[in-house]
């Protein structure tokens, strides 16, 4: 078993910048995922961890040991990728076989470890087969089978689960995680869904820009962002955030008054879209209603509140209809005040 | 049948016509044997089929061994095209590298030029170099021809290879070479085999680089242009068809290639 | 890069460019010096001898009226047959492998062909004789019916190399998503509109793959010719042929190449700026 320590990795393209100074230890038998928009420079990090792409600079140590200048084979680690990379023109029992066969295991090993991935997997009865005949779920199957039939100490995803469809990825999503904690690999996952990497994350990267912009466990990430960025691309519908004045610690919003971390300026209050429950009419923050989505179990209003858009998830009894004003107030603690000028969360304020 | 329809596929039936009767009448001129060819007015089918007159032709001094040598240029000409142009072709699909622009236009150029009349003045080059007059020079000017179009298919093929199927094999273990044997080169193989082809066919009909670049160890369409104008004519028909036969058969052999090698070549 | 050395792939390019280098550039090089090289130094007195001969504006003059007649009849006819293709279901693969079938075809097997076809005791001959339009055994591929020998230099041109033209056509066809004539047709397009307005100008790219190679193929035209007419119908290559050859004068032969190079390099030069796709255009 074995962490990854990736220590001030910078990557560039010619004049463009796709990884800054960046840093991230992941811990032996943890689950890390890095989430983030395209272009945020995650897959890009994977691949430099894998071996597949060049670092301009830092180290990479994959369980003490520095592999920055190794070819990807002498890594050590397995690989699960977005479009699966099944070798068409084999069967998918060699296609498990495949990484052991490289390392020249004998062939009770491989036998054994094959029968044992494509059990965990669920897919003995399709060994014989080739990818050809397989749906896409079940060559994700294969491609994770392939990936722990070689029981990594490390093991790479880079969007295993976004060519799938959202029903099949939910139950892929459970059984991964079940599949790897069981066997306590250490794992780095790429991803641009943040329910998957709310779901399987043991602590969850988000990056943006090239850096990463908080480190942290999936509640803390979706509680208390770390950025304003953080706290737009974590959850949906994404977190509110209201531009007020302070004045006196505190800031007055319609007939809602709430401390705030600044004397004095404008300063940026983010609340989650369930924490604003309904009030009494003239106590809350008034939230005029534009679009009412019913989604079952809760319905999800966009209006305007403070003369910005904000999103209320709503679960009253009462029907609630366009253009109609509720009034609401944020239930306690869960405010997260942010700096107006970077962004920032500010220090010690939930 | 609505009318239209059948306007339509009579229209179909006429092109395919317009191809075959061609090919048929010729091979009725070959197997006709020489009345055939004196026949007035002729007939759609020959009066007697003979194979006498195509074996004849086969017999002639100097057939046979044009014939061979046709053969030997042909796969020689496969052979180093296919060897020269698919790491060629390699390169240029999964790298990008300084002078990419530079090789492409080189391979650019070779199609604005009529490459077989190079062989011009390669003719005191190949005496000094003891390659005149032999069935390796015309393999080499043939290559010329030939290896282009290889390295531009070859690299169409290897575009459609997923790179992660290669870096998958890598993280498992593979060195480069071992990824390149194991996953992409099974999976090339057919087309490369038909590119492989398709540079024997090349060869196989190129007239004038060979004409010009020999003069005892002729190939087949030299051979033949030579003796073109004193030949009788059931002769040259029995030539045009052992010429025609294996194209017909080559073009069924990389049907499936056909659409995908040019679809890319274009680019 | 560990994972990609930045020597491999001129590592991979070097065989074929060295290749290159001795079996196109030398010669090439070779070519233009030759015919500017005279025993007393360098002059154009290779070209002046070239074009002083008599058979020289012939031969020029017959093969731009042969590439003018023969490449926009073979595009015509591929785009035509490529468009029934589209309309083909059933036995699509085999009506492509018929038409496609002269590709594979020498230019000096389809001369033997249509020698075979047009000769005086030919096919042509006996159902021309058998409808009653001519009397006996005519010949057509004379020096005295210029007309006819041309024509049927055309015929088996068109017959040979419009099959390459017709496989270029239709990849490229099928690199077209079928989505954007549906659309054209949705708005109100005709059959004929949708071709003009939507399917010519996205087949741009194929049309010109398909222009330059066959027309600088069609200037290197020669075993067609020799086979059908001999000497009867002089074209650039095959007095190249003959200045290299017969008159073994290799200079004069190589001034002849220069011109077919300058001529092709034109061409394709032309086409590439007409037929311009701009890149923000592209498919």
């Amino acid at each position: 078993m074995a962490g990854i320590a990736i220590e001030n990795v910078r990557k560039s393209f010619g004049s463009m910048t796709a990884l800054k100074e960046l840093s991230l230890n992941v811990e032996d038998g943890e689950f890390v995922a890095l989430l983030g928009p395209s272009g945020c420079g995650k897959t890009t990090l994977l691949r430099i961890v894998a071996g597949l792409e060049t670092r301009t600079s830092g180290r990479i140590l994959v369980g003490g040991r520095d592999v920055s200048d190794l070819p990807p084979r002498e890594r050590k680690l397995a690989m699960v990728f977005q479009n699966y990379a099944v070798f068409p023109h084999m069967t998918v029992y060699e296609n498990i076989a495949f990484g052991l066969r490289m390392a020249k295991a004998d062939r009770t090993k491989v036998e054994r470890q094959v029968q044992r991935a494509a059990g965990l997997m669920h897919i003995e009865h399709l060994l014989g087969r080739h990818p050809g005949q397989l749906s896409g779920g079940q060559r994700q199957r294969v491609a994770v089978a392939r990936a722990l039939a070689v029981e990594p100490s490390v093991l790479l995803m880079d969007e295993p689960l976004s060519n799938l469809d959202a029903l099949l990825r939910m139950e892929m999503r459970a059984e991964l995680k079940a599949v790897l904690r069981e066997a306590g690999t250490t794992t780095l996952y790429v991803t641009h869904d943040q329910t998957e990497a709310m779901g399987l994350a043991d602590r969850i990267a988000v990056m943006h820009g090239g850096r990463i912009e908080q480190l942290a466990p999936p509640m803390a990430v979706y509680r208390t962002p770390a950025t304003v960025f953080v706290g737009s691309f974590v959850g949906a519908p994404p977190m509110n955030f209201l531009r007020c004045q302070a004045a006196d610690g505190a800031v007055a919003i319609g007939a809602l008054k709430l401390a705030c971390p600044r004397n004095s300026g404008e300063i940026v209050m983010g609340v989650r879209a369930e924490d604003l429950l309904p009030a009494t009419a003239g106590t809350g923050l008034p939230f005029e209603v534009r679009v009412v989505e019913p989604l079952g179990s809760h319905a999800l209003l966009t209006g305007t509140a403070h003369r910005q858009q904000i999103r209320v998830v709503y679960a009253g009894e009462r029907d609630v209809s366009a253009g109609e004003t509720l009034h609401l107030a944020p239930i306690a603690g869960r405010i997260c005040w942010m700096d107006a000028a970077d962004g920032r969360a500010i220090e010690g304020t939930t | 049948m609505r009318p239209r329809s059948l306007l339509f596929w009579a229209g179909v039936a006429t092109m395919c016509a317009w191809v075959l009767v061609p090919i048929w009448l010729i091979a009725a001129g070959a197997i006709g044997g020489r009345q055939g060819v004196f026949l007035w007015p002729k007939s759609m089918l020959p009066p007697e089929f003979t194979f006498s007159a195509l074996a004849v032709f086969l017999r002639i001094e100097g057939v046979g061994k044009a014939l061979w040598n046709s053969v030997a240029a042909a796969a020689m000409t496969m052979a180093f095209a296919t060897l020269l142009g698919t790491p060629a072709g390699y390169a240029l699909a999964r790298f990008s590298f300084r002078g990419q622009n530079a090789y492409r236009l080189l391979i650019l150029l070779t199609r604005a030029f009529p490459i077989a009349i190079l062989a011009l003045p390669l003719t005191v080059a190949f005496i000094n170099w003891g390659l005149y007059d032999t069935t390796l020079g015309v393999a080499l000017v043939h290559t010329a021809l030939a290896l282009p179009f290889a390295a531009l298919v070859t690299s169409s093929l290897f575009v459609g290879i997923p790179r992660e199927l290669e870096e998958a094999a890598w993280i498992f273990g593979c060195t480069r070479l071992q990824a390149f044997v194991k996953i992409v080169l099974p999976l090339a193989l057919p087309g490369i085999a038909a590119t492989g082809l398709f540079a024997f066919v090349i060869s196989w009909n190129e007239v004038f680089a060979a004409s010009v670049l020999t003069v005892r160890e002729r190939t087949l369409t030299a051979y033949l242009l030579t003796v073109l104008s004193e030949s009788p004519l059931h002769f040259r028909f029995a030539g045009g068809l052992v010429l025609i036969l294996p194209s017909v058969v080559f073009i069924f052999a990389v049907r499936r290639y056909l659409f995908a090698m040019w679809g890319i070549a274009n680019r | 890069m560990q994972a990609r050395p930045a020597y491999l792939p001129y590592l991979l390019l070097a065989p074929s460019v060295l290749f290159l280098a001795a079996l196109f550039l030398y010669p090439l090089a070779e070519t233009i010096l030759l015919s500017v090289r005279t025993a007393e130094g360098f002059s154009f007195d290779n070209y002046r001898r070239m074009a002083g001969d008599l058979n020289f504006a012939s031969a020029l003059g017959n093969t731009f009226l042969l590439v003018g007649v023969v490449v926009p009849l073979q595009i015509a006819l591929a785009l035509g047959l490529a468009q029934m293709l589209t309309k083909i279901t059933r036995g699509r693969e085999i009506v492509l492998w018929v038409w496609t079938i002269p590709m594979g075809v020498s230019d000096l097997a389809a001369g033997l062909v249509w020698l075979a076809l047009l000769t005086d005791r030919g096919y042509v001959n006996s159902a021309l004789f058998a409808l009653g339009l001519i009397d006996g055994p005519t010949g057509w591929l004379s020096y005295e019916t210029p007309v006819t020998l041309f024509v049927a230099i055309v015929l088996a041109e068109v017959w040979r190399a419009t099959a390459i033209v017709l496989v270029i056509l239709v990849a490229g066809f099928g690199l077209i998503p079928k989505e954007y004539g549906e659309a054209a047709e949705i708005f109100g397009a005709t059959p004929w509109q949708r071709f003009t307005r939507v399917t010519l100008p996205l087949l741009k790219p194929s049309l010109q793959t398909a222009l330059i190679l066959r027309t600088v193929l069609a200037f290197e035209v020669f075993a067609v010719v020799f086979a059908l007419g001999g000497r009867n119908f002089p074209v650039l290559v095959s007095e190249a042929y003959v200045w290299q050859f017969e008159n073994q004068s290799y200079a004069v032969a190589a001034a002849y190449a220069v011109v077919v190079m300058a001529i092709s390099l034109a061409a394709t030069a032309i086409y590439l700026r007409v037929l311009r796709v701009k890149p923000e255009a592209r498919l």
